[in-house]
């Protein structure tokens, strides 16, 4: 499967070139994803044949760009099992998604004394809009506790939903430790109380089959970059009658059914959420990453990073004084490593990696209640994608190795 | 290349001083306080300062960062004893321009020791953690118009 899997790498010119020196092994795929031909051509393509605003003009253009628009909408529903494409709303990543359902949604339905369930493994994009809905609406926000391997305690779970629950927001994999989250069953208890399951699909949809519906989700929200698309594109699926209950944040063309003077009808969701001109190219894109991501398989994606985890994580643990956060037991996690060297700060862990080629991301990525929780300052983290490969993995293990040898009185 | 460039940015004496700061602590007559953060990694610095008759008195840093901020608030906190806030002015924009790959013939006479941190414009993920220490002794000492610092390290904000 690896060997078949290696295939893939021509398909991704980046990939093929030297940083100082040494070939380059990118390992900061949570961060974002590199794109392979397929959806590069796909957005140039759709520049040099078919480039026209969408749902506006009568000409051949125009009802190209269209009909390539609103098949994406299709696709990406397929992809995530939603019941219809009318569900799928067009962002520009899931930053976006989920501060409109705090702001669209949450301001118009949470109140006073209401409770806003998040982790303490959440980015930061699944908690500061939150928080903020909390300050505004007088709710209280609450956060489940990890356990000492970073997987959500279900006591907590149990003990911070309830009965005064309004939301519950919860990513779906942590950016950080690589644990993947059982949304299923939470989403399950906070249905009991009425409540609404709100997922951070970011970390997840690249590397795993999702279907919104056996998730039990009410909203989830991914970023096409972190899937082969390009940036600036990314996906809001809400449940229809939820949809309908949320209000637009941007106003103007398109987004529109009826303007008068002084008042104004909005078409039905998805479009009254897509005011202005779209992200028509980064729509094209993540439409072509999909289809070369379903053309390798969810499930082969998903297998791949295992065999890729099962291999390096006893090689890292082999290394003394390296701590990685996070479950350690391979199937336990996606392919992100989050780890310290002792007595050497990470961010002169991935100066050293990157000397050696090796790109890595080193600080507190985005979730620094996260970091407090752990009690680091900051982390190195490692993550792996389709295109990595077993050797990718060991110039990994031998460039700690290495670092730490430069190192070896220690930095800090 | 492997590991070899590293040496141009890990110098001894960076390693040194990163290993045992000068000034690491607190004051116990302080003029002036200031708490900065490198957002992009999270890392705290509280800088304290003692201003006597016009000039830096005594000086001293605390605070969590990686090597090459610890060393260089530990080099800055040397160099800006017995300085005035104008003579500190320049040398921070000295500094700010020497990790910016712009040295000139004043640099190592402003800077004195912290010259040797000139290998950090060979590695701009970095210059954040080299600025620090030297944007927080500015505002501390020009708490009045801590606004222009913005302007003066404007790779930093």
């Amino acid at each position: 499967m690896v060997k078949k899997m290696n295939d893939y790498i021509k398909d991704f010119p980046i990939l093929n070139q030297k940083v100082n020196d040494e070939r380059l092994v990118y390992l900061d795929n949570a961060a974002t994803t590199q794109k392979p031909r397929a959806v590069v051509e796909a957005v140039t393509n759709y520049y040099y044949h078919d480039n026209a605003n969408v749902h506006r003009g009568v000409h051949t253009l125009a009802e190209r760009a269209t009909e390539a628009f609103e098949n994406v909408r299709t696709k990406v529903a397929h992809f995530i099992n939603a019941p219809s494409k009318d569900e799928i709303v067009y962002t520009k990543g899931t930053t976006e998604g989920l501060n409109w359902v705090a702001a669209g949604y949450g301001r118009n339905h949470v109140k006073v004394g209401d409770e806003i369930v998040i982790s303490y493994m959440e980015h930061h994009s699944n908690l500061v809009p939150w928080q903020q809905l909390a300050q505004q609406t007088g709710a209280k926000l609450k956060y489940i506790a990890l356990q000492a391997d970073g997987q959500l305690d279900m006591e907590s779970v149990q003990q911070q939903i309830t009965d005064k629950t309004a939301i519950v927001a919860l990513t779906h994999v942590s950016n950080v430790l690589g644990v993947v989250n059982p949304i299923a069953k939470i989403a399950h208890i906070t249905h009991q109380h009425n409540a609404l399951m709100i997922v951070d699909g970011a970390q997840s949809t690249p590397h795993m089959k999702i279907d919104v519906q056996a998730l039990g989700a009410d909203f989830f929200a991914f970023s096409g970059h972190k899937l082969l698309a390009p940036t600036g594109i990314g996906i809001l699926w809400g449940k229809s009658s939820l949809l309908a209950e949320m209000s637009p944040l941007e106003f103007g063309g398109e987004m529109i059914d009826w303007v008068q003077l002084q008042k104004t009808t909005f078409k039905a969701a998805p479009w009254k959420f897509e005011g202005g001109t779209q992200n028509i190219a980064g729509v094209v894109g993540l439409g072509a990453a999909i289809d070369y991501l379903e053309k390798i398989g969810m499930d082969n994606i998903q297998a791949h990073e295992q065999v890729l985890m099962q291999a390096i994580l006893p090689e890292l643990s082999k290394i003394k004084g390296l701590t990685i956060y996070g479950p350690q037991e391979a199937q336990e996690r996606t392919g992100i490593i989050a780890f310290n060297l002792d007595n050497l700060h990470p961010h002169d862990v991935a100066t050293a990696l990157d000397m050696e080629g090796i790109a890595t991301r080193a600080g507190h990525h985005c979730a620094q209640p996260l970091m407090a929780y752990l009690k680091v300052p900051a982390t190195v983290r490692a993550s792996f994608y389709l295109y990595n490969t077993l050797a990718d993995g060991q110039r990994l293990v031998e460039g700690i190795k290495a670092t730490k040898e430069f190192f070896k009185n220690g930095t800090i | 290349m492997a590991l070899s460039k590293l040496e141009n940015l890990y110098r001894q004496m960076i390693l040194e001083h990163a290993a045992h700061p000068h000034h690491h602590g607190s004051l116990k007559k302080t003029s002036q306080k200031i708490e900065l953060r490198n957002p992009t990694c999270g890392d705290v610095l509280t800088l304290e300062v003692e201003l006597k008759d016009g000039k830096v008195a005594d000086i001293a840093f605390a605070g969590s960062g990686c090597t090459i901020s610890q060393a260089s608030a530990s080099m800055m906190t040397d160099e800006v004893i017995g300085k005035t806030p104008a003579q500190i002015a320049k040398m921070v924009v000295a500094f700010s321009e020497m990790v910016t790959g712009k040295e000139t013939d004043e640099t190592e006479e402003l800077l004195g020791d912290a010259t040797i941190l000139a290998g950090v414009a060979q590695f701009p993920a970095r210059i954040k953690c080299a600025t620090l220490a030297w944007k927080a002794v500015y505002q501390a000492v020009k708490a009045d118009d801590s606004k222009a610092t913005l302007g003066l390290l404007h790779h930093d904000v």
